[in-house]
């Protein structure tokens, strides 16, 4: 039935209006009647403070829903595969810091244990062990900055700066051992750079004593919050299905319902020695993805703890040629960084630089999903959307 | 009540009225957005402004005389494409109605710039203008984010002003007038059962929707999609630098300051201490009773910088949808039992 | 889970809690350190700034040829001086001319510091050194020497870890030398004559033990400010002068209470 209330008026040609009393044309129907408009093409980005970083996300829009979105990434990239065919493993070490740069010693890791694995390397347990406990601490810095971040772009601003409180304690304690709060480069090819320093464990048992108190402040500011829930809730949902087909990984992977991480599925390090919990939600939406967030910090703490005790005496490093070259040959190393599964293709034709390093960083195929998610979200969901689907750009780009 | 400004050579009270209220309006607003920067980071543990001061005391307390004068050494952009008149004249039209508000609203007995016989009626209606600056703003400004900004704001704007005026009906038909300096007096005399109380407590729903109404209508967090930073930049305010900005975050706090002046004096009992409790007579009385006002006034500014630190923002269809079909009909149960009860009562 | 909030509904408890959290945290105190007033306070590992000690560098080249960023900019050139004894060939010798870090580049890595064969760069916590000119930022030789002064000593190490290959070697000699003295009957209570080898320096372990009849003997290590001058006169560098003239005053002040000691029992 057409509606002729709200149509635009133009003159001549067309077809009569049935029913209307005589045939004088004075308004043309088009469309069953609906209102014709034009779809308004919307450019979130590169520069926006919403976008965690120069993501650029170019949006259809019909009045304030999505019709079609596309992310357009590469504004970051700084060719680093291409850098590390002519680097040395302690300088792609030192590079490959920042790409996921919230965590930056989750990356380091990876890199270490391919050439570790190609050359056959046996490293230390207390290497070992000092690994994971600071790979965990990168895992709940990395948390802490979505929990805060997610929160501002949906207009709590509060949480934001706790988040940052407990990273600057965090940070320090890292520091201490590291010498860096951002960019750590402390592991090494057969273990780490150097041992820590006297009072980080101390430190470290206190600070997860007050992260895991704090979290509770999360969840009162955020979590149980009516308006929270009423912003997130049943926004952006991921189906397993969709998420498997993405290639998604990670905390947006647990929070559609399925248990995967590389922590329990396939242990490297001493991983198969910990309980690590893995927290999942059941629709794979906004306030799923953050339910998730938060379990995944808690189950950080947890394994932190189990490490504490359990560190054996002894080296942090093995004695390494003056150059340390990988035996021709090829690996690929998965790893849980925080954001998803990161994995290393290592190809080496026994020269001190690799043949070929290709990142499979998480990050890339997190917003791999993005269009299928805003597509039929409105404009402000598409904020509490982008928030949630946790990415880092360096990680997206290298 | 005589006004101690009504004296006999009528254009030297004129002056000393629109002093009073400009000095005012220039300067609470100040006061309140120090407030808000001081507060808003202490709940977020950290120490806001440190180092602006004014003489030797520091602390920031001279952080906006220092904006203030930032802003007004800016230059003035105005877009190529933007509607230049439009434009220009925006930030006076929304800012103007809200100085124009203050000269109804009693700041204490005897401290009015004028008792006007429909002052609810006037303050409500004056303060009702801003929209078309916000409006005006937006469209001139040639910018797709200022004007789905704009949009917002007037969708929101409108639908608030229901429960608004409706909360404030409420008073008016328990106050029996619709002079704010009545409404004043009124709740000195009331008592229930012998017992005296403000209209705060029998109008207890009353006062929380007239309250979350007039944050929608300030644009303030909870309710601030109009100006969603994260998704719009800033909304209306957008293309806006230099001192025409400035007047946008003027109108902003002195809405707060005006809007939270309107609880006090239909809710909180205006200039008095406690209920029950009268004032001193003469100028010590006018004295204190201002700066009872002003206590309110400052109390109730916290409540709204103390939602701004904690809430999210509700998405702009839950506003709406907030609005009417929960406000309104409980606006309207309310004015219905309220006036079953002056009719029985 | 707390009711939820159904699409047009009211606030229920989950709101309240918020505002409690924040009124709680608006009368904690704050832990904000305001900072040009008040420095941090940072570890001792800290990647500031790095230091050089020229002494210790034998332009050996590997740190500017370990730099991912190459922003070490060294030049020197070969000196020759005579032969020790005759016949032997001429010895050459690098000397460092110009000696510069762009760290308007470096990236803070550290592998330079980590891969100087002879302890000349170290980290130093110091990070105000910003500047108007990028110029600026390429530190020469004699900015880097003043960061030396504020190189602070390494931190001690986490229980379990193994001691650093400096203080392992001094404190295994000290070892030797405890069991050499307890085997050689010495009668006297004295400490071993190795002065300071328990001392976590590294300056302090180089302090080898002395020869054994002078093991008992505990000598305060001075300068011999002669030995010092003749040796600088002759052209050698202050850090071996200096060394040298340590173990000649030790030398000559053992030998001296030793002749005291024979002479009076």
């Amino acid at each position: 039935m057409t509606d002729t209330i709200g149509s635009m008026t133009t003159m001549g040609g067309g077809g009569v209006i049935p029913g209307a009393p005589g045939e004088s044309l004075l308004v043309e129907v088009r469309d069953e009647g609906q209102l014709s408009t034009q779809d308004m093409t919307l450019n979130i980005g590169p520069q926006h403070p919403a976008t965690h970083g120069v993501l650029r996300v170019v949006i259809d829009l019909d009045g304030e829903k999505i019709v079609r979105a596309q992310p357009v990434i590469g504004y970051m990239h700084r060719g680093f595969e291409k850098l590390a065919e002519a680097r040395d493993y302690r300088q792609i070490i030192a590079l490959v810091n920042r790409h996921d740069w919230l965590s930056a010693f989750n990356n380091e890791v990876g890199v270490a244990l391919a050439v570790e694995r190609m050359m056959e390397l046996e490293v230390p347990e207390r290497a070992s062990w000092i690994r994971v406990l600071m790979c965990e601490w990168g895992r709940v810095l990395n948390h802490l900055m979505f929990v805060g971040s997610f929160g501002l772009e949906l207009g709590a601003i509060t949480p934001v700066f706790f988040a940052f409180r407990e990273r600057e304690d965090i940070q320090h304690m890292m520091e201490s051992a590291t010498g860096g709060r951002l960019h750590f480069t402390y592991c090494r090819v057969g273990g780490l750079k150097e041992d820590l320093p006297r009072g980080f464990l101390r430190a470290s048992e206190q600070l997860v004593r007050i992260v895991r108190g704090r979290l509770q402040e999360y969840r009162d500011l955020l979590l149980d919050n009516e308006i929270f829930i009423a912003r997130t809730k049943g926004i952006g949902p991921l189906s397993t299905a969709v998420a498997f087909d993405y290639g998604v990984t990670g905390p947006t992977l647990q929070a559609t319902g399925v248990a995967e991480d590389a922590r329990v599925t396939e242990p490297y390090m001493v991983y198969d020695r910990l309980h690590v919990p893995v927290p999942t939600g059941t629709t794979g939406d906004s306030y799923d993805r953050f339910s998730v967030l938060l379990g995944r910090i808690d189950a950080s703490l947890d394994v932190i703890e189990q490490v504490h005790g359990r560190i054996p005496p002894g080296p942090v490093n093995v004695k390494l040629p003056k150059i340390v070259k990988a035996p021709e040959g090829e690996t690929y190393v998965r790893t849980e960084a925080p954001l998803g599964q990161l994995g290393y293709y290592l190809v080496s034709d026994g020269k001190k630089n690799p043949w070929r390093l290709k990142m499979r960083t998480p990050s890339f195929y997190n917003i791999s999903v993005l269009p299928r998610l805003l597509e039929g979200a409105l404009l402000s969901d598409m904020i509490a959307i982008l928030g949630s689907v946790f990415f880092v750009v360096g990680d997206v780009d290298r | 009540m005589e006004s101690l400004a009504a004296l006999d050579i009528v254009w030297l009270g004129l002056v000393l009225k629109i002093a009073l209220v400009v000095v005012f309006f220039l300067t609470v607003p100040l006061a309140v957005g120090y407030m808000e920067h001081k507060v808003l980071a202490h709940m977020q543990a950290r120490n806001g402004p440190m180092e602006a001061g004014i003489g030797p005391i520091k602390h920031g307390v001279g952080q906006l005389v220092a904006d203030g004068i930032k802003f007004i050494q800016k230059e003035d952009i105005i877009p190529a494409a933007a509607d230049k008149w439009v434009f220009a004249l925006a930030p006076g039209v929304a800012l103007v109605p809200v100085l124009v508000v203050l000269v109804a609203i009693p700041l204490g007995p005897g401290v009015w710039a004028e008792d006007l016989d429909a002052g609810i009626f006037f303050a409500l209606a004056a303060s009702s203008v801003t929209v078309i600056g916000i409006l005006m703003a937006a469209w001139s400004s040639a910018n797709k984010y200022s004007l789905m900004g704009g949009i917002r704001a007037a969708a929101q704007l409108i639908a608030y002003e229901l429960p608004l005026v409706l909360g404030a009906a409420a008073v008016v038909l328990q106050a029996g007038s619709l002079s704010l300096v009545d409404i004043v007096v009124a709740q000195q005399e009331y008592a229930v059962f012998g017992i005296p109380m403000w209209y705060v407590l029998p109008q207890a729903l009353g006062f929380l929707l007239f309250f979350i109404s007039s944050l929608a209508e300030l644009s303030r967090p909870p309710f601030d999609m109009p100006i969603a930073d994260s998704e719009l930049i800033f909304g209306h305010m957008t293309e806006y630098t230099g001192l025409r900005y400035a007047f946008f975050m003027l109108t902003e706090y002195a809405g707060m300051v005006t809007m939270s002046a309107l609880v006090t004096v239909l809710y909180l009992g205006g200039w008095n201490p406690l209920p029950g409790i009268a004032l001193p007579e003469g100028a010590l009385g006018a004295l204190v009773g201002f700066a009872v006002t002003l206590g309110k006034i400052v109390a109730l500014t916290f409540v709204m910088v103390w939602f701004r630190a904690t809430f999210p923002r509700l998405r702009e269809d839950q506003l709406q949808r907030m609005s009417w079909l929960v406000l309104i009909p409980l606006a309207i149960g309310n004015i219905i039992v309220t006036a079953i009860a002056k009719v029985v009562g | 889970m707390r009711p939820n909030l159904s699409k047009a509904g009211l606030p229920k408890i989950g709101l309240f809690s918020g505002l409690g959290l924040t009124l709680k945290t608006l009368v904690t105190p704050v832990t904000t350190q305001q900072y040009p007033h008040v420095k941090p306070d940072l570890p001792p590992r800290t990647r500031g700034v790095i230091a050089l000690m020229e002494e210790n560098c034998t332009v050996c080249m590997l740190c500017a040829r370990e730099c991912p960023d190459w922003c070490i900019y060294i030049e020197s050139h070969k000196e020759t001086a005579p032969p020790k004894e005759e016949g032997a060939r001429a010895r050459t010798r690098n000397v460092l001319d110009r000696f510069a870090i762009d760290f308007a580049l470096c990236m803070y890595c550290g592998i330079c510091v980590e891969v100087c064969p002879f302890d000349a760069l170290f980290w130093s916590p110091e990070f105000e050194y910003s500047t108007y000119s990028i110029r600026e930022l390429t530190h020469e030789k004699e900015q880097l020497r003043v960061w030396m002064d504020t190189v602070p000593a390494p931190p001690e190490l986490e229980e379990g870890a193994e001691a650093p290959k400096e203080i392992a070697d001094g404190l295994e000699a000290a070892r030797k030398a405890a069991a050499k003295a307890v085997a050689a009957s010495a009668p006297a209570a004295a400490e071993p004559g190795a002065g300071g080898a328990a001392a976590p320096t590294t300056a302090a372990a180089q302090a080898a033990p002395a020869a054994p009849a002078e093991e008992d003997i505990h000598v305060e290590v001075q300068i011999d400010q002669e030995v010092f001058d003749a040796l600088v006169a002759e052209g050698k560098s202050e850090r071996v002068a200096r060394s040298k003239a340590k173990a000649a005053y030790v030398r000559k002040e053992k030998a001296r209470i030793q002749a005291q000691r024979e002479s009076s029992g």
